[in-house]
């Protein structure tokens, strides 16, 4: 397992991106493996720098990396003013097609067998995802 | 230094633009925006993105090539797709994107499209 603490920049997206391959990689994880993880990693560290802690450097994004017996699993956490999921409208409806955000979501449950969110009781936004073997 | 490099080629009057990189949330999307944005400020406004050499591509970025559609649209002209990769053909497809992008497999049929 690993816990990496990360700044609320942009710049720590690809810092994250980069920490989860060499882990995947390191406990064995396969090429489509890696590339959902990479993927479900820079998605949910975007989402927690820029909606949950809104850039704001004196908050931190946690991730937890864990080799699981049921496969790969991610845990982001951001300490701001949560949201909740059901409240992103579906980009893949018609009337969304032309919206320039809100698909980050759709891409962590398309390539994630697990995507669960959860609001932690001292603030902010934990999810947990799973890649399984 | 950028993550992405666009690189400009004219065929008539269609602007060929070749992306090498990642078009992801930061500079990589800024540079393409950038792009478009010059380019409809000059007045071309027939563009197709070569995203042959788009190794990466996030939410953000996908998010970017939408609004380049919309920006080029809104002036008149039209945007189109070269020579995806699986991986961002499958991102496209989930996001049914496909349903609103022209995209092409070689740069002759794309040219002939804009005709």
């Amino acid at each position: 397992m690993r816990e990496i603490e990360l700044a609320s920049r942009i710049e720590s997206v690809e810092e994250a991106a980069m920490i989860a391959d060499e882990f995947a990689k390191s406990c064995g994880f396969g090429d489509e493996i890696g590339f959902a993880v990479d993927l479900a990693v820079r998605e949910s560290i975007a989402n927690a720098v820029k909606h949950g802690n809104k850039f704001d450097e004196s908050k931190k994004v946690n991730m937890t990396l864990a080799d699981k017996p049921e496969g790969f699993e991610i845990t982001v956490r951001d300490y701001g003013s949560g949201f909740s999921v059901d409240d992103i409208p579906d980009p893949t409806n018609p009337e969304n097609l032309l919206k320039t955000n809100g698909r980050g979501i759709l891409f962590m449950r398309s390539f994630m067998d697990e995507v669960e969110w959860e609001s932690p009781t001292d603030g902010g936004l934990r999810v947990k995802m799973l890649k399984k073997r | 230094m950028a993550d992405i490099t666009i690189t400009e080629r004219q065929a008539g009057d269609v602007t060929i633009l070749d992306l090498d990189g990642k078009v992801t949330i930061g500079e990589g999307s800024v540079a393409l925006r950038n792009t478009i944005r010059r380019l409809l400020g000059e007045g071309k406004n027939k563009i197709l993105l070569n995203l042959g050499g788009v190794g990466y591509i996030d939410s953000s970025g996908i998010g970017e090539l939408v609004s380049s559609f919309t920006a080029v649209k809104k002036e008149g002209g039209v945007l189109k797709l070269l020579s995806l990769t699986q991986k961002i053909q499958d991102l496209l497809a989930i996001t049914k994107l496909l349903t609103v992008f022209d995209t092409f497999d070689d740069e002759g049929s794309a040219l002939s499209s804009y005709n």
